[in-house]
Order: structure tokens, then sequence, then C-alpha cells
């Protein structure tokens, strides 16, 4: 058997789900509504009662597909102002092991496996690192460089020196997978 | 530094106690009960109105984008990562073509040979790979296609540190 990793993403679980799922996650995008039952109201918009609503976000909670249910703040806005895009060159037989120890740090807000595009892209593990300045997130940097053990590893921080377009997407789940 | 940023970063810095914990406590583990900001106010000796008009305040102070559900990456549609090595003089012309796709939501300019990032989303992955075939046809320019293929972070949110008030 050939053990190298693959190009192939094999963490992405098929998972049923139906119309009124898709509807759900659909709406969810957009956040709760501010009111003292949100599960209710959303029920009411898409025609399902509150209980339906409340087990079915529970139920893609246990799945993985929402990673978390609470506030999304916005960084930058709160004063982390510094973000960078670090990407390392780990051997592909570590990289889960590693990219699990980064991923690990309350500054990581990304820890993603990605192809290798070589020869003028050579790495394969993206993270975004944030911080209040750039100093922050270099100490960052160093922190996790000393906790994961990765001093002879090589890795590029590509900080952000424009930002052209930024918003949320919003897809819309049509399709069954 | 934008004026607006300072003037929201000053205000950040002045969030009271409660603020401060909404943001922190609970951007993760948001009840799934009949009403979950009820249950957050009772962790935080408050009311449940108290809690939904500080959210809603924050929500429009621009600290917070929404409450809900964070979901895991491609587990609906389909996203990518994008790089293009650009040469300077044409930065600014095909940063904009880029943004013209309603596909890409994020577009940024990153100090690196390749010099423009982008993410693309679609419903499916063909529209992904359509959008990246008309840029590079568009620009000349070959653009790296780096779908994600792990995820290794356990998203529970993001420690926000306050400095004292002052």
């Amino acid at each position: 058997m050939d053990m190298k990793v693959s190009d192939k993403a094999i963490d992405t679980i098929p998972l049923i789900l139906d119309d009124q799922d898709q509807r759900l996650i659909t709406r969810m995008q957009l956040g709760l509504p501010m009111v003292a039952q949100p599960y209710a109201q959303l029920g009411r918009e898409l025609g399902m009662s509150e209980e339906d609503v409340i087990q079915r976000l529970q139920y893609l909670l246990d799945e993985g597909v929402i990673k978390r249910m609470g506030v999304v703040v916005r960084h930058h806005e709160l004063g982390y102002r510094a973000n960078a895009m670090t990407v390392w060159d780990m051997p592909d037989d570590r990289v889960t092991e590693l990219g699990r120890c980064i991923g690990q740090f309350e500054f990581v807000t990304l820890c993603y496996r990605r192809p290798r595009r070589l020869p003028e892209w050579p790495y394969n593990l993206f993270t975004m690192i944030h911080g209040q300045d750039r100093d922050e997130v270099m100490a960052n940097i160093d922190m996790i460089h000393r906790r994961c053990g990765l001093e002879s590893v090589k890795y590029e921080v590509l900080f952000s020196t424009r930002r052209f377009k930024q918003r949320g997407a919003i897809y819309r789940a049509n399709s069954k997978s | 530094m934008h004026r607006q940023t300072e003037q929201t970063m000053e205000q950040a810095r002045q969030l009271g106690w409660l603020e401060q914990h909404l943001l922190n406590d609970f951007q993760h583990g948001l009840p799934l009960v009949s009403r979950p900001f009820k249950q957050v106010a009772d962790k935080l000796g408050t009311t449940e109105d108290v809690v939904l008009e500080t959210l809603t305040a924050l929500q429009e102070q621009g600290f917070i984008s929404r409450v809900g559900a964070v979901f895991r990456a491609n587990s609906i549609g389909a996203s990518t990562l994008a790089a293009m090595a650009v040469p300077e003089d044409r930065l600014e012309e095909v940063a904009q073509r880029v943004n013209g796709y309603t596909q890409v939501n994020h577009n940024y300019q990153r100090d690196h040979h390749f010099n423009l990032w982008f993410v693309v989303t679609a419903e499916h992955e063909e529209t992904l790979r359509k959008v990246l075939d008309d840029i590079e046809q568009h620009t000349g320019i070959p653009v790296l296609y780096l779908p994600m293929l792990e995820d290794y972070h356990i998203d529970l949110g993001f420690e926000l540190q306050f400095t004292a008030g002052n």
C-alpha cells in the first residue's frame, strides 16, 4: 500500500442533509434573531417547530458541520489589528500531528492542510495567526515553534498589506452531499 | 489607519464588564434551549432583556458579526484559497478583476512573491474551477489552486485580552 499522504481530502464525511436542513443552514449563516426565543422564530420563518430547529442544530453540532454556537467576534474591530498567514513546509508523515499541535493555540483562527504546488509553492500547512500588532504576532509564532518543536521546519510569514475585499461567505446549500 | 477604526478601537478599550464577558465567555456553547439568552443572563447575574440589548448594541458597533453558528469549511458548498504572483504595476487592475466575481469573498495583498490571495466560495467545485480558469485566461497569470484538505483547528472562539479600563 502506498502510505503517502494524498492530495485528496480525508475528512469529508458525506452527510445526509434534507431540504429542511439546507434551508436551516442557509438561514443560520445570517445569525440568530436577537429575541428571547430565537429558535422558535427561526422555526416560524422556516415552517418548523422550535423543537425541530433545536434538534437539527444539535445534530449538525454533533456531526461537526457546525463547529461552535455562540458569539462571533470581529478581531480587527476589537483591537487585533495584525494577522499573518503563516505557512509551513511540514514533513508529510508529521503534518497531522503538527497541525493539531498548532491548531490548539487560542490566537490561531485557521489551521488547514492544503496541497503543495511544486516547484513554486512548497508549503502544505496554512495557519492564520492574530495579534494586537506585528510584534505580538511574531511572538506568537515563536511560541508555536518552541511548543510544537518546529525549529528545523521551513516557514514563511505573510502579513497582509491591503484588504481589497472582505465579506462573509454566503453558501446556498443546495447540493446533496 | 482609518479614523473610524481608531474610534471603534477606543470604544473597545472602554467596554464594560458585561460586554467583555459576553464577548469572551459565549463564543462557544450557546445553549440549544428555548431561551438561550435567559441562561446567559443567569450566568452573568443580569436579565434576558439586558443581554439581548447589549448583544444588539455590540453588533451595531461592529464588535460582533453575528450570534449563531460557525460552520466547518467545505461542510456545505465548496471553497478554496487561491494565490497569484502579480507584477506590481498590474496589481490594482488584477485585484479589481478578482473582486468583480461574486464568488470571491476575501481578497488581500500580502508581502510575498505571491502577492494576491483570495478565497472563492461556490455551491460546487466545478463553479470554483471555472472562476479560477476565467481569472487565469483574462489576466494571463497562473492561479495557484489551494483547496483545504484537512482542518486541524479546534474552534472554541478567540480569547480577547482587555487592557485595564482607563
